[in-house]
């Protein structure tokens, strides 16, 4: 992303800490890079981190504090790679330690909390007699094959679409561009009338570039306050959203 | 007693939340541990022989007459209303406290990364943590660790139920998510 329109300054997402967060952004880079975990190539991945970081920034994404504590932490990593070791002290450890110990134990905790989710939960598959307090009605049953998407394949399933845009609208910014509240409350309906829609679908029909931004700070925000769920389709890759 | 166990059953059926054998031992005033847990135990047997649509789960500490997973569909219809959702944050923010106990806050937000304060929250709105006590340190942390409910949730007899952590190096190239 180079420029940025004008009238999209004013509009700030704080995501939170109810997404995804540095260590989350780490463990996609070394997925989608199918690297080991144990031997980082420390240099591309702080070079894509720091792209994500520009990219999350041009869509007025608020990145929070930790992200920048991240990023200075590879960069330092990365410039103690490049001094040669000495000799003498002989036991120096790998300096990617630092990051790789605890990415590791993250990974770990994550693996765990997905073995938690299996398991019977009490008021999801078994139940007792009492009542609690239910919030939203019980969804149409699942489909199998889905999983959550995180914060970042979202960003590159959106690169994805900015790309595809032709050029002729992608500068079109006609100064009547929807607002991403009143987008918002349009995906709302969407989901109340359909119950779900694709990730593709939102951003179909003639969109400008702004329009393209505003959809997807929209998505971002129903996410963040748990108004959707954003589910991936394991075997087709396809991106769907979901109501509450 | 030679009804004790249709008053085990009884007590079962009408308790909302699990019954230790302690418990159960102190209403029956008479029947020791043992006892207690033949009949437990037979009743544990009949509802698995007998194909009921629940079964004895031994959860929290106690135990709990609870409705067999197979049948979740149908008590989704009765309830109508399903509780709230678990944020994928929340739940790992849950993990990382349950297999860390005693645990700081500073000690989660390390490892996750990311400042904690609002899942931590959320958690404790859904008593899924609690205050342990205080560490002694320069502004006194709270320590956290995990509740009953919590082991009510997820259907654990105690702490050491907790599916064991995996090793990394073993998992290869899975990946979390990509497991189902």
């Amino acid at each position: 992303m180079t420029e940025q329109p004008q009238d999209m300054s004013a509009y700030q997402v704080d995501l939170g800490d109810l997404f995804d967060g540095p260590m989350d952004l780490l463990v996609h880079l070394v997925k989608k890079n199918e690297v080991d975990i144990y031997d980082i190539p420390i240099a591309l991945i702080t070079q894509q981190y720091v792209e994500y970081l520009e990219w999350m920034k041009s869509l007025n994404i608020d990145v929070a504090g930790d992200f920048l504590v991240m990023a200075a932490t590879l960069a330092h990593i990365k410039s103690r790679m490049l001094l040669p070791t000495q000799e003498e002290e002989g036991d120096d450890e790998d300096p990617r330690m630092e990051i790789i110990r605890p990415l590791a134990e993250y990974l770990q905790l994550k693996y765990a909390a997905e073995d938690l989710m299996e398991r019977d939960r009490l008021d999801w598959d078994v139940f007792v007699r009492r009542d609690f307090d239910g919030t939203e009605a019980w969804s149409e049953e699942e489909p199998g094959g889905l999983i959550q998407v995180g914060l970042f394949e979202l960003i590159d399933a959106f690169q994805e679409i900015i790309k595809r845009v032709s050029p002729a609208y992608l500068w079109d910014l006609t100064p009547d561009t929807i607002s991403v509240k009143s987008r918002i409350s349009q995906i709302a309906d969407i989901l109340e009338e359909r119950g779900s829609v694709t990730f593709q679908e939102l951003f179909e029909a003639p969109a400008t570039r702004v329009d393209i931004i505003v959809t997807f700070l929209a998505i971002l925000e129903m996410a963040k306050f748990q108004l959707i769920r954003i589910m991936q389709h394991l075997e087709s890759g396809i991106i769907r959203i979901f109501n509450g | 007693m030679d009804n004790l166990k249709a008053i085990v059953e009884s007590l079962l059926f009408a308790s909302d939340t699990p019954l230790t054998i302690d418990k159960i031992k102190s209403i029956l005033e008479t029947a020791d541990r043992k006892t207690v847990r033949e009949a437990l135990t037979s009743l544990a047997e009949e509802y698995e022989s007998g194909k009921r649509g629940f079964f004895l789960a031994e959860v929290a500490g106690g135990f709990q007459v609870r409705t067999r997973p197979e049948y979740r569909q149908w008590i989704r219809r009765l309830k109508e209303t399903r509780p709230a959702r678990l944020s994928r944050a929340a739940l790992e923010t849950l993990a990382i406290i349950a297999y860390k106990q005693p645990v700081l806050r500073s000690d989660v937000e390390y490892l996750r990364g990311v400042d904690s304060g609002g899942t931590l929250r959320t958690l404790f709105e859904r008593r899924l943590i609690r205050v342990m006590g205080r560490k002694d340190l320069p502004g006194r942390p709270m320590i956290y660790g995990t509740t009953k409910q919590f082991l009510e949730l997820f259907d654990l007899k105690d702490l050491n139920e907790l599916p064991a952590l995996k090793d990394l190096k073993d998992l290869g190239e899975t990946w979390p998510n990509d497991s189902r």
